[in-house]
């Protein structure tokens, strides 16, 4: 199949790092929280969650973007949200066979990154406009950037909570859990402290702008 | 199939695990739409109703599959029939209340992506629950998504007057509210049959 792309001189290494940090889809646009928040408790889920969503996000944008001609405009989030669910249920048979510790561990997650907004955002806003190629850069680059986020928030919550990171033992057996970063609460604190910290950055960048 | 009394399905959807704090579950709605008290309320009443329906599908699903062997379809066929629920709310939202409908916005559509709901779906598939189970489930799921809205909305309506730091506001301060509000809801746990 031949694909025409439309702006072939737009830079592809842009549309891949936009997603990396510029609108990182958890840290700017705030968007998939619940698995951001549910399964980051350790390092390990973090990673694991982070490469099955960056899967079904670079699967499901190149699918889209291959079909954007053919599906009528009234029944196309239909099509794509069944995209995805065929993808996601790949993905979920996939991590059973690899690891059924992990998959008990992120649980009913695996499954819902079907709803996961960052997925059915790039497919609407970018795959059903763009080809196959810059689809599939930007979502690689989104993905990645949702791996990021993850792997912030996993750090933090895993080194605090249980005084580990990726499963090794940091600061010997004196250190006291300090527990409620793995609970459901210290999720959203360790969320809204990533947060602040970058907005008081982008904050100090204005005035140190401002000042010049 | 599952053996727990409907009280106590009903006491573990909606306090001891609330779908919103201690499963993270339809956060986005959580963040977007608890601006006000009002519209907290009916928006919780629509994932209420949306959730209804789902549950009542997914016992007929869930029996279809089985007899004709094909389990992997079964999140394709949540999602339809969620989809298909949330077309039908959005439908009767509008004809009967255009200022509501405005009021929610995107969020309305969006129910589709609300994953409580597809939760909801899948929790009730793993535990086994049976048809009356699974609508008290759908119940509780709900008032505890209505009741966690509704509190956020009535802190944040407070706050809305009070002198917060610039780099807080948004999304930070509503994040931090949700922690605090997460930790109260520890509380509950303190009436047993937590669920794994």
């Amino acid at each position: 199949m031949k694909v025409v792309d439309e702006k072939a001189d737009a830079m592809p290494t842009d549309v891949f790092l936009k997603g990396l940090w510029r609108e990182n889809p958890t840290l700017v646009q705030v968007l998939g929280m619940c698995p951001t928040l549910a399964v980051t408790n350790t390092a390990r889920n973090a990673v694991a969650m982070g490469l099955a969503t960056l899967f079904v996000l670079v699967g499901s944008n190149a699918l889209v973007s291959a079909i954007r001609n053919w599906v009528p405009k009234q029944v196309r989030i239909a099509s794509y949200i069944l995209v995805i669910a065929t993808l996601v249920t790949m993905v979920d048979y996939a991590i059973q066979a690899i690891s059924l510790d992990l998959h008990r561990a992120l649980g009913a997650f695996i499954a819902l990154i079907v709803v996961n907004c960052i997925i059915l955002g790039r497919a609407e806003a970018f795959a059903s406009k763009n080809g196959v190629r810059r689809s599939v850069l930007d979502g690689l680059g989104m993905g990645l950037g949702f791996c990021l986020a993850l792997m912030l928030l996993g750090m933090v919550r895993e080194v605090l909570g249980s005084g580990s990171l990726f499963g090794v033992e940091l600061f010997g057996p004196r250190y006291e859990d300090w527990v409620i970063m793995v609970l459901p609460s210290g999720g959203f604190f360790t969320f809204a402290a990533w947060i602040l910290f970058f907005n008081w950055r982008k904050q100090r960048r204005a005035a140190t702008r401002e000042a010049r | 199939m599952s053996d727990q009394s409907l009280a106590t399905v009903f006491l573990n959807a909606s306090l001891i695990n609330n779908f919103v704090l201690a499963y993270f579950l339809g956060i986005c709605p959580f963040l977007g739409v608890s601006n006000q008290l009002a519209t907290a309320v009916r928006m919780g009443g629509a994932v209420t109703f949306v959730m209804l329906i789902t549950s009542l599908f997914v016992t007929g699903i869930n029996a279809l599959l089985a007899a004709i062997d094909a389990p992997y379809l079964a999140l394709i066929s949540f999602i339809a029939v969620i989809a298909s629920a949330v077309q039908l709310v959005e439908m009767f939202v509008k004809k009967t209340s255009p200022a509501l409908f405005r009021a929610l916005g995107i969020f309305l559509p969006l129910i589709t992506t609300n994953c409580a709901i597809l939760a909801l779906a899948l929790f009730q598939t793993n535990r086994g629950y049976g048809f009356a189970q699974g609508i008290v489930f759908a119940l509780g799921g709900g008032a505890g998504f209505t009741l966690a809205l509704v509190l956020m909305a009535g802190v944040r309506e407070r706050l809305d007057l009070a002198d917060v730091p610039g780099v807080m506001k948004g999304t930070a301060l509503a994040l931090a509210l949700a922690g605090i509000l997460s930790v109260a809801f520890m509380g509950f746990a303190g009436l047993g049959g937590a669920e794994p």
